[in-house]
């Protein structure tokens, strides 16, 4: 009888740390992205987001702890064979067209997927009438869907997008959500870093809030946005049963008729995952 | 391999769209025309190169003089060029973004570096080698002089400029471009004032001074490939023409042989693995 097969993580942090000098910009993360998953993060500006990407694309070397893209340690090559990415601030050379970008990043990923994969790339990514533009001559939207392009040459297997819509226009957006979602039918992982709390939620199967450096919430965007309580109206006004979830309204409103009151309607309160995140960062500003 | 190419032709298209070449070719030819003009000159008034009553070669003298001043013309635009491929190879290409994309990707950082180096290295070599072929043709024609060995000198100029490509890779990888061109270019004067040191210590009888400016040229080897070239196309001139020629137009010949060779090979791969090792080590 065949043993099942263990597929490693398409990214697994743990006990992750980093120091810059006497900043500690990572204390101890664990984090993990499965297979076919997309997870978010979240946190304020100097929260480790950016480094925590960087390891795990290998800019960066962790002062302690582990990250690991499909098994392989994060920076080896094995690792950056199985990655995609987009940095937060990049730039293509000016004097390459949107073709030769992603052929130079062909040749250097070893993909063999030639102008056919090229063609269907910038098609994906809305820029297929642009495909002899030079990158000087693009808007900075264009580029930021270029370089989304390019981190998917070789189909990787891990996808890491540092703020891929920080340029984009709403029609950008939602064309890179839609591509978000495609990726993970395909079985693609990504992890996504965004300031976007709306796009986070709209897309993502789990996300993850840094604060300071340390995971202060974790969880699917269901799971963080918690019950509120129940708002009753009846003909008394309307009432607030805090801590109450879904399955009480039934009794509630029981309740308010056989003590005759008349009942307008109730509504089930939860909390966004807008006031999770700002539960969870504090009063830290963005 | 490819990936190798790949980067190599990175390179090179980057410093033909920034008009590296463009100015590095306008100012060769500029120094080339001036060069042809001046050894003309010379050679056409050979005879009245006898300084009183010093027993001088005219010939001699004033080919191997000359070929020395065109020897530092081009080690000296040969640095200028191979600073201005090299200076922004890891910092400047990271903080402008461009270096992000592509170190993530399978080559690795070693490959990367190793042929922004290599890519650095073929046009630099060619170019140093043209440029001298070039003034020892003008020389050649214009007075009927090549000097005893013709191409090591070429050689030499040329292994000196890839020992400052790779002092300016390995200065990429901790200052920015513009620290790293004033520090390579700090460096280059640091070897041209030991070698006009020695210059002194020669005229001066002075052991003490020319001990000085060998130890300089040896922590600087193109300084040193350089005066050992100079040494090589004086090297079959004797009497006075010989001790003239050793004081050299910029810096002193000096036969250093093939130790300041080995040395040098030794120096750029230290040089080249120093390099690699902190840029490997290094956050981006």
């Amino acid at each position: 009888m065949p043993y099942p097969r263990h597929v490693p993580p398409a990214l697994a942090v743990h006990a992750l740390e980093k120091r810059y000098g006497p900043v500690h910009a990572l204390k101890g993360v664990d984090l993990s992205v499965e297979e076919g998953e997309l997870v978010g993060l979240l946190g304020p500006n100097g929260a480790g987001k950016s480094t925590l990407v960087k390891i795990a694309v290998g800019l960066v070397h962790a002062t302690r702890g582990s990250a690991e893209v499909v098994g392989a340690r994060a920076g080896s090559r094995a690792a950056r064979a199985e990655l995609g990415y987009l940095a937060e601030l990049f730039r293509f050379p000016g004097w390459y067209t949107a073709d030769e970008v992603l052929g130079l990043h062909q040749q250097l990923a070893g993909s063999p997927g030639g102008a056919a994969e090229r063609a269907r790339l910038l098609d994906v990514v809305a820029l297929d009438d642009a495909r002899d533009r030079r990158v000087d001559g693009m808007s900075k939207g264009m580029q930021q869907r270029l370089g989304i392009a390019q981190a998917l040459v070789g189909s990787p297997r891990m996808l890491v997008l540092d703020e891929p819509t920080s340029a984009l226009d709403p029609a950008g957006r939602r064309v890179v959500r839609v591509l978000l979602e495609e990726m993970r039918d395909r079985g693609t992982s990504v992890l996504l870093n965004s300031h976007l709390l709306s796009e986070i939620e709209l897309v993502c199967d789990r996300v993850a809030i840094l604060r300071g450096g340390e995971v202060v919430a974790a969880g699917s965007p269901a799971e963080l946005s918690r019950p509120r309580g129940i708002e009753l109206e009846t003909d008394e006004g309307t009432r607030m049963v805090e801590g109450a979830t879904r399955e009480d309204a039934p009794r509630l409103v029981a309740e308010a008729v056989a003590a005759g009151r008349q009942v307008y309607g109730v509504r089930v309160l939860t909390s966004t995952l807008e006031d999770t995140y700002l539960e969870a960062v504090g009063d830290e500003v963005s | 391999m490819s990936a190798v190419l790949t980067i190599m032709g990175y390179g090179f298209r980057e410093a033909v769209r920034r008009k590296v070449f463009t100015v590095v070719v306008l100012l060769t030819a500029a120094f080339l025309f001036l060069f042809w003009l001046a050894t003309r000159y010379v050679f056409s008034r050979l005879s009245s190169i006898q300084p009183g009553d010093i027993n001088v070669d005219p010939r001699t003298f004033a080919g191997a003089f000359l070929l020395g001043l065109s020897m530092f013309a081009t080690l000296f635009l040969g640095v200028v060029l191979a600073v201005f491929l090299t200076l922004g190879v890891v910092s400047g290409d990271a903080e402008r973004g461009l270096l992000q994309p592509l170190v993530v990707r399978p080559i690795g950082r070693a490959t990367l570096l190793l042929s922004r180096f290599l890519g650095a290295a073929v046009v630099c070599i060619v170019y140093v080698l043209a440029v001298y072929g070039i003034a020892l043709a003008i020389i050649d024609v214009s007075g009927s002089w090549v000097p005893p060995s013709p191409l090591a000198p070429g050689l030499e100029l040329a292994g000196g400029v890839v020992i400052a490509i790779a002092l300016s890779i390995l200065g990429s990888v901790f200052l920015s471009s513009t620290a790293n061109g004033i520090a390579i270019f700090m460096l280059f004067g640091a070897g041209l004032t030991a070698g006009l040191l020695g210059s002194i210590g020669h005229a001066l009888s002075s052991p003490t001074i020319e001990h000085a400016s060998r130890d300089v040229a040896w922590a600087l080897p193109f300084e040193a490939l350089y005066q050992d070239g100079l040494g090589i196309i004086s090297s079959n001139a004797s009497g006075t023409t010989g001790f003239l020629l050793q004081l050299g137009p910029f810096g002193g010949a000096f036969v250093h042989g093939w130790g300041i060779r080995v040395w040098s090979v030794g120096y750029l791969c230290v040089a080249l693995a120093l390099a690699v090792f902190l840029f490997g080590r290094r956050d981006l």
